[in-house]
């Protein structure tokens, strides 16, 4: 990019620069013997072009819109279309969610977002004994289609697209989805949204785990096939590095994991026979969005230069939109405190500008008080605002990838992508992720990193404001309690839907749901109308349980 | 005068319920593990009975839950009284996760021994159990 008398000319300069430095360092040292990021990545004082000396514009940087997608996969990035404010959002029953939904819309968010609660999300109902203490805690009591047909109570899901964080039922509750949009006359073909559907990472970090992994893989290539053909709209899965990154990992560990399990569902669904470019161009990815600023964009813009390098050289995708990275972005959980919870408003926005600063497609910030509970209203609120006055105020949206060109992110960005395909070139010889994820290998760089790190704030090298610096008392706040009646209703409506339904109906069609299992067909015919007949999670979950046996947590730390 | 060998403290770190944040859990057992205490973790999705039969057949000195779920307020309790029942509430009990402040006292009521909430550093949880978990036998 620059030529070479250019070049030497800045070297000359950076020599003297460095001469006056060491002469005043000998007197002030610089305040820490290493500056790094927050994953341990090294950091200059200066960057200069000689740092970015082998990048060539056109080929690695590029324009927005036009493959390798460094500046972002939109020809026209935010000034065409903002992001999308997702919230993700989930609690009690599903008439407060229903509420809690409502009061976003009417707030300006512009996309829905499901938190299930746990019950949901292990494939149990809520009278399980498995869900005693955990009914409407962590998200939203869902356990018929008649729970899902009241959390969309007035919300027309031909106008709203919706994601849901949802793994190994995700297939059952695209199929209530499906038939809830049906009952308000809305066709399959015109629903948007995303499942996440991402089970490799569930075995990674999320631990939201129920079968072993071949069968989780199957099913996940059914709702790809399905909805490649049904549902065209939608995004079949969510291939996610937050969790990853939550569970402790670094920024370079979630950038690269993320890619490999991308890569294996690539792999698995042409297994199956489909055409790459018939279903990659609805494939999603999530990731975090940390409190360090600069790596967490660099490592955005590289997840979209690598990503479109793996689909257009490794899988030969034809289909430019094959090629994008599409994603969703939250900002960290993990970087918020429960000290000083006031201080997690700055932490979130941020970590939210770094995320547009990446080009992200959607984005979830935190509230203050998710170091506690469930947010309040008024907390759901402070982050919501957050996004919609970096997208009206700051201006870093009226240009497209500003920082584009800047030495600095620039070499950090081709640092990140560097380490990043070393990881991955270390699963591919391990036989892809499956079988990393078999021999425990990303779960123990998590464990790793996650160990390394706390021992970096325990002894005060890495800060934490308000836990081991500036620690001062901070008065209580009043955080979101569920309420017993709300379990007391769940319980009983689920009593009342099993009364009233075709039960001898909904035996029959579990029974085809156990054939459909164990001979390969796709599932997704018989998930929606078991469904429709208000067949619950556990019932259909337990099938599988039975035809395809548990996955247990090896329990490595 | 006789030297008595005293054998390591044991403790059992263990996940309950359906609560798979386990990043946590995992820290303090290796934590424990490098201060010199026997650590055995259940691993994830156990049942209050799970982690009784556990603890027992291991013969382990405390058992600390690791909770995130809000499940807390369920199983604690669940878990003393299953020991009483099994006749092993010399086991200590006590854990971490996110509990809110406000919770505690009804823990400590019913026999947890400490909680130690978020930005916790591993050393005070290792100096508790130094100062308050001795072997049993």
């Amino acid at each position: 990019m620059f030529k070479e008398d250019q070049l030497k000319k800045i070297g000359e300069g950076k020599r003297k620069w460095t001469e006056d430095l060491s002469k005043i360092l000998s007197e002030t040292p610089e305040r820490l013997p290493r500056f790094t990021t927050i994953s341990d990545l090294e950091i200059k004082g200066l960057y200069t072009p000689e740092d970015i000396e082998g990048l060539d514009y056109s080929k690695d940087i590029g324009f927005p819109g036009i493959y390798p997608f460094t500046r972002g996969i939109q020809p026209s990035m935010y000034r065409g279309r903002l992001w999308t404010m997702r919230m993700f959002s989930g609690l009690g029953g599903p008439e407060e969610t229903n509420k809690r939904f409502h009061y976003l819309l009417a707030h300006g968010e512009t996309g829905l977002s499901i938190a299930f609660h746990y019950p949901t999300l292990m494939g149990y109902d809520s009278d399980s004994p498995m869900s005693r203490g955990e009914v409407g805690k962590c998200g939203v009591a869902i356990d018929t289609l008649k729970d899902m047909e009241i959390l969309f109570e007035g919300i027309p899901l031909d106008k709203v697209t919706t994601s849901m964080t949802i793994n190994p039922p995700a297939s059952i509750l695209l199929a209530m989805y499906i038939v809830v949009a049906e009952k308000q006359g809305v066709s399959k073909k015109d629903i948007g949204g995303t499942i996440q559907n991402d089970m490799l990472k569930e075995f990674i970090a999320q631990k939201t785990f129920m079968l072993p992994p071949k069968p989780s893989l199957k099913i996940i290539v059914d709702t790809i096939e399905y909805c490649t053909k049904e549902v065209p709209r939608w995004n079949t899965i969510s291939i996610s590095g937050y969790h990853i990154r939550e569970a402790g990992a670094t920024a370079v560990q979630e950038l690269a994991f993320t890619l490999a399990d991308g890569i294996a569902y690539v792999e698995a669904a042409m297994e199956r026979g489909l055409n790459v470019d018939d279903f990659a161009p609805r494939l999603s990815f999530f990731f975090d969005s940390h409190i360090d600023f600069f790596e967490e964009i660099a490592k955005f813009r590289a997840a979209r230069r690598m990503w479109a390098k793996i689909m257009r050289e490794r899988f030969l995708a034809k289909n430019p939109r094959s090629w994008m990275l599409r994603f969703h972005t939250q900002t960290a959980g993990c970087s918020l405190t429960a000290q000083q919870p006031y201080n997690n408003v700055v932490r979130t926005a941020y970590e939210a500008l770094a995320a547009v600063l990446g080009g992200t497609q959607s984005l979830h910030t935190n509230s203050l008080d998710e170091t506690y509970a469930i947010p309040t209203e008024e907390a759901v609120t402070i982050a919501l605002r957050t996004q919609q006055i970096l997208a009206e105020e700051t201006g870093v949206v009226n240009t497209i990838d500003p920082l584009a060109g800047s030495y600095f992110v620039e070499a950090l960005t081709n640092r990140i992508e560097e380490q990043a395909w070393e990881y991955i070139k270390k699963i591919d010889e391990m036989g892809g992720m499956v079988a990393a994820i078999e021999r425990g290998y990303p779960q123990a760089e998590i464990a790793e990193s996650a160990y390394k790190y706390q021992k970096q704030i325990d002894s005060g090298e890495k800060v934490l404001v308000g836990v081991n610096k500036y620690v001062t008392d901070h008065p209580p706040i009043t955080i979101w309690r569920m309420k017993p009646e709300i379990e007391e209703r769940q319980l009983k409506r689920l009593r009342q839907v099993k009364e009233t339904r075709n039960s001898q109906k909904v035996k029959e069609l579990l029974q085809k749901i156990r054939e459909a299992s164990q001979n390969g067909e796709n599932l997704m015919p018989h998930l929606i109308n078991a469904v429709r007949e208000y067949a619950t999670i556990q019932e259909i979950c337990d099938v599988w349980r039975e035809v395809f046996g548990r996955y247990s947590d090896p329990g490595y730390f | 005068m006789e030297e008595r060998m005293e054998r390591k403290v044991r403790i059992l770190i263990a996940k309950p319920g359906l609560d798979g944040h386990d990043r946590g859990a995992k820290v303090i057992a290796r934590g424990f593990r490098d201060a010199g205490f026997e650590v055995i973790y259940t691993g994830l999705h156990q049942t209050p009975e799970q982690i009784v039969s556990a603890a027992i057949q291991e013969d382990v000195d405390a058992i600390g839950l690791s909770i995130l779920s809000g499940a807390h307020d369920y199983i604690f309790p669940e878990v003393i009284e299953l020991l009483k029942k099994k006749g092993a509430e010399d086991i200590a009990v006590f854990g971490g996760g996110i509990i809110p402040e406000e919770d505690i006292p009804a823990l400590t009521q019913c026999g947890v021994k400490a909680i130690f909430t978020p930005g916790t550093p591993i050393e005070e949880a290792v100096k508790w159990v130094r100062e308050n978990i001795k072997p049993r036998k």
